[in-house]
């Protein structure tokens, strides 16, 4: 059963409509966000809460529960930051709402930015992104000419909405390295406690949320938090932007429930996996970070936070990467490996150094040039990164090893045995 | 508050503002560190401190995690941490096997090699070998300066050099470029770090990328005899370390003393060390046909005692320069004085301390640790960054927790920390005397205010004028505050001058005669022996027909004027008592001995008062300690600082005179250059040099 139409919250997900602000009018955004404003700070946390939703940037934390963490009485300004700096491989959802829908993200930048009592919010931009910021930024401008935001608005609520673009850096898309970069500095990761909503932006207190966690949001209040929970699996709900790229038949970004089969998934909305399902080797369920899942789990797989979870993977931007028989997976996550070994930003030693080690031997690996001892030597290192940094990236980093030997240590011994054999011969 | 936590199997109570780090310390518990520094701001990017805490999936970097923000048990039970657990074991063998992997293995030819944190912690923590195949990381060499040399590929990256400059130094030279393994520690632009205190970041660095380029491969440590001292190159009296090797001083390194230079030296305490070794006086010389020649000691001392006996009491004088001990400067005193003369002096750029006000106006009454209370500075006529860099660092770290206010009288430089310009000479001292200037009520406002006064701005015909006003601002800031806050300070510049005044070491009228006084009478014919202590910074070449006598350890601009050298020993080479600005004695202890025939000072004084016929009454070192203990009570109290309340300013306050509005100058000039030793040193020479070029081009561009 897939999603109906009425349930559709990203109305002009593919860019067939007007993107403006009159389009975005007439499907419904703008509409009732003064008297969702009326109803006060503690009614939408509580409908946000209601609806179960969960954070839509990868670590799925729900959204309602970090937004009561904000001070409700301090001296210091609170601050809305949302991240747009989509970088994980395979994530391309936020850009389509940038680019088609940006009422929806301004309007709920609004609401939940009122919901934490924030005059000021961020918007960090990718910087590769630069024709989506052009459109947000149109659109931001044609909210502040129609006083939908700003000072004196409609609303009555003071709302200022900055975007501030960024240089392309990974690293920037975690949120604390992204408060730093915002800031003007170099984009390192900070130490957590104390947490942005404790001591963030500016050193006051600051939620930091994914564009489509805030672009549901009005729609979420419009049709109320029951609705929202209603979609979707238990403590799993709602809608979600699906991204699946590789070796599918029809590559695409569809809203699809939460908890949808991959396999329905795959079928009805790709054309299938290329050459038949038989022929899928793995999924990477959500984008390049999570460990990948081999084709016999996937056949009866749910994509949701929970059950991929299970499957020691997760479910993370829902950015799904799918590989056929005929992609080299060794290979494949040593390109990860190396994205990772480029992207860590040298803060901290086991992610610093690690990163690099891991890249190296799996290139090594990639071509069976190896001991078959070094496997576990590789999935040791791993283990030695994950969980030692400062942020998620060496978990990040340390994820899609780990996935490859548990699912596919044959492929690489049976790679060593031929090299060794090859070269025996040669040797001879 | 306290809390309980159970810190491997021990049961602790500890303050709440502590980190985990410091608890587990507390608890007796080691915990390896390499990022992690008491003094600096905590970057936890090493990972080594890693523990486990119950409750916690992963271990946690304990030198970043609060107590206060550990989250509570359920049950409110203590917290059980693990220090020595297998989890924690085999997270630091991690950590340690990742900063080796890209780690030369070249120990045997780095500096840092015996004083290694990360050789001590590989031994300690780390597993047996290596699995690493791969090949390592090079990073292509840096230029930082003459004083620090590096070999960036042996960096592990902790950052504690770019925090130190950029928090205690206040010079943001050097940061982090690159992401990833690619990260590297540079000045951004190829160039020497321009600060007075950049040497302090090859203490601070826990493996040999930064190491100490003077010395480079000159010595091993554990070859170095290692002694514990004072600091003479200016009147903070830093504690150092001199290290060692047979007859030559191989490096001086800081020692720790909250009270004075926390851990902190300047460039020119540490680099000063081959100074030491030039331009050395290592025998007797005596002038003959107009040519120093070498001569006997006992040809020296005969040629000088011949004239001190045939001249007329008062037209003998003596000037002691920044570098003399107490000892000498007690024992030449107590000499001139049986010879019926009065004309000495400790004040050789003619400031106008008089020592009959009392002690406190002339010391700085605050302390340096007062300086963490205050919360408005007025500065007038100095440049502590110049003239006290380790106490200059001291106002910075005040700065940095905010809420305080300095004001500067005097010429605009750069302090490292901002500051409001109030005027540049006597007008606005005099404005601010008479509480007509917007800053006096900033003074008055302020719970605990400094008034800081340096030796420019007294070291001129109206000095006594100026140290009158700063104390009517100092004690008119204080006035119905708590009585013991003396808010008045004279930042000196020379070693040895608040011993000398706390000695006496000054003429009989000391308001109205001076060193300057002196040199005019030499010129004028009126004066037949002058007696140098160490003074090279008067005007040497106005001292007519005198005969000059100098007695020190460098031949700098005294020496070549001298009718009759005494070679002695310098700071390193013995036992003397040194006061610093505070008013705290210190005394220095011997790391070598002098060079050739030169002797310490008081053994020279002692053995010409022989010849003179009026033999001084002490023949060791601990006889004429006794003696100048009762002349000087307050010598005898080593490392402690006599308190003077705020109405110890009175008699100082009393004092009338106008204010010429000429600006004040700044005391030091050229930071690397300012006594005989700095000056024989070639590292200084060199240091000298590049910020002269620095700043020429620096007003090239201005000029553009």
């Amino acid at each position: 059963m897939l999603l109906e139409d009425k349930d559709r919250i990203f109305r002009n997900l593919y860019g067939f409509h007007d993107s403006g602000l009159d389009g975005a009018r007439k499907r419904g955004a703008w509409d009732g966000t003064k008297f969702f404003i009326d109803k006060g700070h503690d009614w939408i946390i509580s409908e946000v809460k209601t609806s179960g939703l969960r954070g839509r940037g990868g670590a799925g934390f729900p959204t309602g529960l970090k937004w009561s963490f904000m001070p409700k009485s301090d001296p210091r300004p609170s601050y809305l930051v949302i991240n747009a700096d989509e970088s994980e491989p395979g994530s391309c959802k936020d850009r389509e709402i940038m680019r088609h829908d940006p009422h929806l993200l301004i309007e709920g930048a609004l609401l939940a930015g009122f919901a934490m009592r924030a005059h000021a919010s961020y918007i960090y931009i990718r910087g590769e992104f630069i024709r989506e910021r052009e459109r947000l930024q149109r659109a931001i401008d044609e909210a502040y000419a129609a006083k939908l935001i700003g000072k004196n608005n409609v609303h009555g609520w003071d709302f200022d909405l900055y975007i501030a673009h960024g240089a392309g850096a990974y690293i920037c898309g975690e949120e604390t390295a992204l408060l730093e970069s915002l800031e003007g500095r170099k984009g390192q990761p900070r130490l957590k406690p104390p947490f942005p909503a404790n001591v963030g932006l500016y050193g006051a207190p600051t939620t930091v949320n994914n564009v489509e966690s805030i672009a549901v949001v009005p729609d979420i209040l419009r049709r109320g938090g029951h609705w929202f929970a209603a979609l979707g699996l238990p403590n799993n709900t709602g809608t979600k932007l699906f991204q699946i790229s590789g070796h599918v038949n029809r590559p695409c970004v569809v809203e699809e429930e939460m908890g949808i089969p991959l396999r329905q998934l795959i079928d009805e909305h790709c054309g299938g996996v290329r050459g038949g399902w038989s022929n899928l080797l793995a999924v990477i369920p959500g984008g390049s970070s999570m460990p990948l899942i081999p084709a016999e789990e996937c056949e009866t797989l749910s994509m949701d936070f929970d059950s991929l979870t299970k499957l020691k993977s997760g479910l993370g931007t829902a950015a799904i990467i799918v590989l056929d028989k005929s992609a080299d997976v060794v290979k494949a996550i040593a390109r990860i490996a190396y994205f990772y070994k480029h992207e860590s930003c040298g803060q901290c030693t086991p992610c610093r150094e690690g990163t690099g080690w891991m890249w190296r031997v799996l290139e090594r690996m990639a071509r069976g040039e190896a001991q078959k001892s070094e496997i576990d030597k590789l999935f040791d290192v791993s283990k030695q990164i994950e969980g030692h940094t400062i942020c998620a990236l060496g978990d990040a980093a340390a994820w899609p090893v780990q996935g490859l030997i548990r699912h596919f240590r044959p492929e690489i011994e049976r790679r060593i045995d031929a090299y060794q054999a090859a070269h025996r011969e040669a040797a001879e | 508050m306290t809390r309980q936590l159970i810190i491997d199997g021990n049961l602790v109570e500890v303050e709440d503002g502590l980190t985990l780090l410091q608890a587990c310390e507390q608890a007796g518990a080691e915990i390896p560190r390499f990022c992690y520094h008491e003094r600096l701001s905590i970057a936890g990017n090493c990972r080594m401190c890693l523990v486990e805490v119950q409750g916690s999936p992963k271990p946690i970097a304990s030198c970043a995690m609060g107590v206060a923000d550990l989250p509570p048990n359920r049950d409110n039970s203590p917290k059980i941490i693990s220090t020595r657990s297998e989890t924690v074991k085999k997270a630091r063998e991690g950590v340690m096997e990742f900063l080796l992997i890209n780690h030369p293995l070249d120990c045997p030819i780095c500096d840092q090699g015996g004083e290694c944190d990360l050789q001590d912690q590989a031994i300690a923590y780390g597993s047996g070998g290596s699995r690493f195949a791969e090949n390592k990381r090079a990073v292509e060499e840096k230029y930082i300066g003459p004083l620090i040399k590096t070999a960036m590929t042996r960096c592990i990256h902790c950052t504690r050099c770019v925090r130190f400059m950029t928090e205690v130094a206040g010079v943001e030279e050097l940061g982090a470029i690159g992401r990833g393994e690619d990260m590297e520690i540079t000045t951004y632009l190829e160039r020497g770090i321009l600060s007075e205190m950049s040497a302090n970041v090859n203490d601070l660095c826990p493996v040999g990328a930064l190491t100490h380029r003077p010395w480079a491969h000159n010595a091993r440590p554990w070859e170095l005899r290692k002694t514990e001292t004072f600091d003479v190159m200016d009147a903070v009296g830093s504690a150092i370390r001199v290290d060692a090797r047979g007859r030559e001083v191989m490096r001086i390194l800081p020692r720790n003393n909250d009270a004075v230079n926390e851990e902190w030296i300047s460039d020119k305490t540490r680099h000063v060390a081959d100074g030491l070794r030039t331009q050395r006086l290592d025998q007797p010389y005596v002038r003959k046909d107009g040519r120093l020649v070498p001569a006997s000691w006992d040809e020296a001392l005969a040629a000088v005692a011949a004239k001190l006996k045939s001249a007329n009491p008062d037209r003998i004088a003596a000037v002691a320069g920044p570098l003399a001990g107490a000892e000498e400067m007690f024992a030449l005193k107590d000499l001139f004085a049986r010879l019926g003369a009065t004309n000495v002096d400790c004040r050789e750029d003619g400031a106008k301390l008089d020592p009959t006000l009392g002690r406190a106006s002339y010391v700085f009454n605050s302390t340096i640790e007062g300086i963490e209370k205050a919360d408005a500075i007025l500065l007038i006529g100095t440049n502590p960054r110049l003239e006290a860099a380790v106490l200059n660092a001291r106002i910075r770290k005040r700065w940095r927790k905010g809420g305080l206010t300095v004001g500067l009288v005097g010429e605009r430089v750069d302090l490292a920390y901002p500051y409001e310009h109030l005027g540049s000479g006597g007008r606005t001292l005099t404005e601010l005397a008479d509480g007509k200037h917007a800053f006096a009520d900033v003074l008055k406002n302020a719970a605990a205010p400094l008034v800081i006064v340096g030796m420019s701005a007294i070291a001129r015909a109206d000095g006594g004028a100026v140290l009158a006003a700063a104390a009517r601002i100092a004690s008119a800031a204080t006035s119905g505050k708590d009585a013991g806050w003396n808010a008045f300070n004279v930042l000196h510049t020379a070693a040895s001058r608040v011993a000398g005044l706390d000695l006496g070491f000054v003429p009989e009228k000391p308001a109205s005669t001076d060193v300057a006084s002196f040199v005019a009478a030499a010129g004028k014919g009126d004066l037949s022996v002058l007696f140098l202590l160490g003074a090279d910074d008067i005007d040497t070449q106005a001292l007519g027909n005198a005969f000059v006598v100098y007695q020190g350890s460098h031949g700098d601009a005294g020496a070549h004027r001298a009718d009759v050298i005494f070679p002695a020993a310098a700071y390193t080479e013995k036992s003397a008592t040194y006061v610093n600005t505070e008013g705290r004695a210190q005394v220095t202890a011997r790391a070598v001995f002098p060079p050739g025939l030169a002797r310490e000072d008081w053994t020279i004084i002692r053995a010409l008062s022989a010849l003179t016929g009026h033999t001084l009454p002490y023949d060791t070192l601990e006889a004429l300690r006794a003696a100048m203990y009762k002349a000087a009570p307050t010598l005898a109290a080593l490392d402690r600082v006599a308190h003077a309340p705020a109405s110890a300013l009175d008699a100082l306050a009393k004092g009338k005179g106008a204010i010429n509005d000429e600006p004040f100058r700044t005391a030091v000039r050229d930071f690397y250059l300012t006594n005989p030793i700095a000056r024989a040193s070639a590292v200084m020479a060199e240091m000298s040099a590049l910020v002269t070029q620095a700043g020429r081009q620096a007003s090239l561009a201005a000029a553009e």
